[in-house]
């Protein structure tokens, strides 16, 4: 195994407020590792900052052993790392499929042609395996805005990895899902992520979801990582049951959607 | 020296008619986030009613003439009210939910309906009602003479952006609009009736641009047109000084005023394009205006 | 190489009728056809980036420039042949849009379309100032040739006709592509959800920017070709009603189909021929209340008309 992630002593604050303290945090290709903490606790911040949409205050962030800090968003998914959102971002108005293939052109290169078809034999074949794939078939010709929560859910993080990341950031994949939804989702999500061999970063408040599919966990409170191992030795921390899970256990989803809006 | 005054006084002069042609605009803008194209439309239905009535009223009553300012000013009040009230309620109350770049395409559809409508109306040829504006007669300052009606714009135009800023800053009314323009959603769970402070505010914006026309009436021709170059006017001013902000107008009326004056007096050749000129490069360099608030961007 | 699709195969047909009626129509409405396919250019620019979100309150920036380019070139620099006067027209207009798209690319929604309307704006204000261009009343335009060949009176008028056609025609094709291109979905993507859009790796801003090069270059066509026809530039071109007037057309046909604004254009020219004859002061107030119809009852334009009858047939 070999690191893929590396922070350096991140910083970052707003104003007065320390948003990231010394963020020291290495991660190992293929590991699947959990983010928590509650509201206000980094998690975002940290995100945002190794996907290149925040620049840090100071520290060092090593992708694959390169810095990526100062390259833009673009640059770092091009480099092989994604991400998905805490609500889906996709094109509302097109079809599941259109959306697909959207993603297909774009992973094809920075410069789309404009003399090829969208709906090229080959595109539309690849969409369809990946249909098949996330179990969202039934949804193709579907427009998005018609689709459930938790299917979006899933071509949301599909799209993600058209490109052919090497690390995945999912943003709390099962956030606005309903309970019934939500394992299966995140099966069919780890099955997807461990064919890619996709490293995973992800943030979650749902403790039940991050014990069973993480083998690591970040434990964030107030900035700083507070405790960092396999689910078991983080979850029987003393500290985190009190300043994180105290928190963010046990609350509804509509109430953690409503917070996070 | 003396054009350094000149180019003061003009632009003072030109700043205060630029601010209350731009009021209206800015205040509808700011609480209800419609970017209203239609604006100079009410600004020639204000000078068209203002000089039609003037123009009666020198023809054939028998009053003092200064009551004729009275008429200007009561002829915008109910001229901008009504159609204004008209326009909220018979159109734009059903398309609040709608994007604001579409919202510019339907005041621009209504731009359309109003300028021919003020044309079937009034008809096509020019009016001309100069008595309010001579009867105040001139004054010398230094080498210099100007209209004191012009001058007493700029008192006009002070006063409606005090009473524009009061209301909005010391005022109950105020403390609720601001709540409006901070958080629509908010504001409604808040129990503020929103649908009552949109139809008043588009009225009160409909009708300073009435006002501003009728007191420019007697300064110019009044004829088809003038509220389509009026209104590229406004938005020069509004948007140098931020979207929605009064104190912005103030400050965009001022600039852009008092540089075209100089441009007038300095280089006439390119006295339109600096008003723009001002536009483009304030919106190049700070595109929200000076006074505007930040865009945020969120995922 | 060239397959051509249904659509295309269409374009040429109706290309190819429009040629032939030009013998058998009368001058006046060749004339008014030319000026329509002319202006329908122009609005094809402004579809462009409305397909992409963005609505241009300035497009008769580049018209405009397309055609004092051909009024000038005549007048100043002594060319007189059209390609040539035409190619000038385009060169200008896209290199002022290679300077501005950098500033114009910034910006969204109202912004762009006020910044838009403004930049239209200080062109006319320098027009209008300008007496060596003839001010608000513009100038004529030199009598041109077509490659050394110097066709007289009406015959010019019709040749002008027949190269609008065939230009326009070449245009719609290149659309199209362009338009059903995986370049073209991520125009549509960047409308919907510009921040997705660059999630995939893209850039909405370069995107943005080839398109706002490429309607400037054909709005600049389309202001050459209206300057070869009717002979005659003046700042109006750049005036914001114009560009406004573009905006609506666009709306009129709507932005799913290559050829509805072109449909558009036709039937604004013609509609307006009568009207303004019919009733000259209310011409303004029918367009008012037809966008707002539009808005409210066709948000997709007169071509979801056509397309929803053949989604019914089907």
């Amino acid at each position: 195994m070999s690191t893929i992630l590396e922070t350096r002593g991140l910083n970052r604050s707003f104003g007065a407020v320390t948003a990231a303290r010394e963020l020291n945090v290495k991660i190992e290709s293929g590991e699947v590792v959990g983010v928590i903490g509650s509201n206000g606790a980094g998690k975002t911040t940290f995100i945002n900052m190794v996907t290149g949409y925040l620049p840090p205050s100071s520290g060092e962030i090593l992708f694959e052993g390169k810095s990526i800090v100062g390259k833009s968003t673009r640059e770092i998914i091009r480099n092989g790392m994604t991400r998905s959102f805490q609500v889906a971002q996709l094109f509302p108005e097109m079809t599941v499929l259109d959306n697909l293939l959207i993603a297909l052109v774009a992973a094809e290169g920075p410069r789309p042609s404009f003399l090829g078809g969208l709906r090229s034999r080959s595109r539309i074949a690849r969409a369809d395996e990946i249909l098949e794939e996330f179990a969202v078939q039934q949804y193709r010709n579907a427009i998005v805005s018609a689709v459930p929560q938790g299917a979006r859910k899933l071509i949301d993080i599909a799209m993600a990895l058209i490109g052919k990341p090497r690390m995945l950031l999912l943003d709390e994949p099962t956030s606005g899902v309903s309970v019934e939804e939500k394992f299966p989702l995140m099966d069919t999500v780890m099955l997807a992520v461990r064919r890619h061999k996709v490293t995973v970063l992800f943030v979650e408040h749902d403790m039940e979801i991050v014990e069973r599919y993480v083998s690591r966990v970040l434990a964030f409170y107030s900035g700083e990582i507070i405790s960092d191992g396999v689910p078991a030795k983080v979850f029987g921390d003393a500290k985190v049951q009190e300043l994180v899970i105290g928190h963010g256990h046990g609350r509804k989803t509509e109430d953690k959607e409503r917070s996070a809006a | 020296m003396t054009t350094l005054y000149a180019i003061l006084i003009d632009g003072m002069i030109y700043a205060s008619w630029l601010f209350m042609v731009a009021a209206g605009l800015t205040v509808i803008y700011g609480v209800m986030r419609i970017l209203n194209m239609a604006h100079g439309s009410f600004y020639s239905i204000g000078a068209y009613t203002g000089a039609s009535l003037v123009g009666w009223y020198f023809s054939g009553a028998q009053g003092a003439p200064y009551w004729s300012y009275a008429l200007l000013l009561g002829a915008a009040l109910v001229s901008g009210v009504v159609v204004g009230l008209l326009i909220e309620q018979g159109l734009l109350q059903f398309m609040y939910k709608r994007d604001e770049i579409l919202m510019v395409i339907v005041t621009y559809a209504l731009l359309l309906i109003l300028e021919d409508a003020t044309k079937l109306i009034f008809g096509v040829d020019p009016y001309f009602t100069f008595q309010p504006y001579s009867l105040l007669g001139r004054s010398e300052i230094g080498e210099l003479t100007f209209a004191n009606y012009d001058l007493a714009l700029i008192a006009v135009a002070a006063v409606i952006g005090a009473a524009c800023w009061l209301t909005l800053n010391r005022t109950h009314t105020g403390k609720v609009l601001r709540a409006v323009i901070q958080d629509r959603e908010i504001a409604i769970a808040m129990g503020v009736n929103v649908k009552l402070m949109f139809a008043a505010t588009f009225v009160v914006g409909t009708t300073l641009g009435a006002i501003a026309g009728a007191l420019t009436a007697p300064a110019i021709s009044v004829s088809p047109g003038i509220g389509v170059e009026v209104i590229v006017l406004a938005f020069a001013v509004v948007v140098v000084g931020g979207l929605g902000s009064i104190e912005g107008a103030i400050v965009g009326a001022l600039l852009v005023g008092i540089t075209r004056a100089a441009a007038v007096h300095l280089a006439p050749q390119i006295e339109l394009f600096v008003i723009y000129g001002v536009m483009a490069l304030v919106l190049a360099v700070r595109p929200q205006g000076l006074f505007g608030r930040d865009l945020a961007r969120k995922i | 190489m060239l397959k051509l699709d249904k659509t295309e195969i269409w374009l040429v047909v109706s290309a190819l009728v429009l040629l032939a009626s030009a013998f058998l129509l009368p001058n006046w409405l060749t004339f008014i056809l030319t000026l329509a396919l002319a202006k329908a250019l122009v609005v094809q620019g402004v579809v462009i980036q409305m397909r992409a979100g963005l609505v241009s309150f300035g497009q008769g920036l580049f018209f405009c420039i397309g055609g004092y380019s051909v009024g000038m070139g005549g007048a100043f620099l002594n060319i007189h042949d059209a390609f040539v006067l035409v190619a000038l027209g385009v060169a200008a207009s896209v290199g002022v849009a290679a300077i501005l798209g950098l500033l114009m690319t910034r910006y969204r929604d109202i912004f762009f379309a006020m910044l838009s309307l403004a930049l239209s704006m200080i062109l006319y204000g320098l027009i209008v100032k300008n007496q060596a261009l003839g001010s608000t009343d513009g100038f004529n335009v030199h009598d041109v040739s077509f490659l050394g060949w110097m066709p007289a009176g009406e015959d010019q008028k019709l040749v002008i006709f027949v190269l609008t056609v065939i230009v326009a025609g070449g245009i719609a094709i290149a659309l199209n592509r362009y338009m059903k291109s995986g370049l073209g979905g991520v125009n549509e993507a960047i409308k919907e959800n510009e921040i997705r859009v660059e999630f995939l790796g893209l850039s909405p801003r370069w995107i943005l920017y080839a398109n706002y090069l490429f309607a400037a270059g054909i709005s600049a066509v389309g202001g050459a070709f209206t300057a070869l026809a009717t002979g005659h530039v003046d700042p109006e071109m750049a005036f914001w009603t114009t560009s406004g007037e573009f905006v609506f057309i666009a709306l009129l046909g709507g932005t799913s189909h290559v050829a509805a604004p072109f449909i558009a254009a036709v039937l604004f020219a013609l509609v307006r021929t009568y009207a303004l004859e019919l009733a000259p002061h209310s011409w303004q107030m029918i367009l008012g209340f037809v966008l707002l119809a539009i808005i409210v009852f066709l948000p997709k334009g007169l071509w979801s008309l056509v397309a929803g009858k053949r989604r019914a047939a089907a």
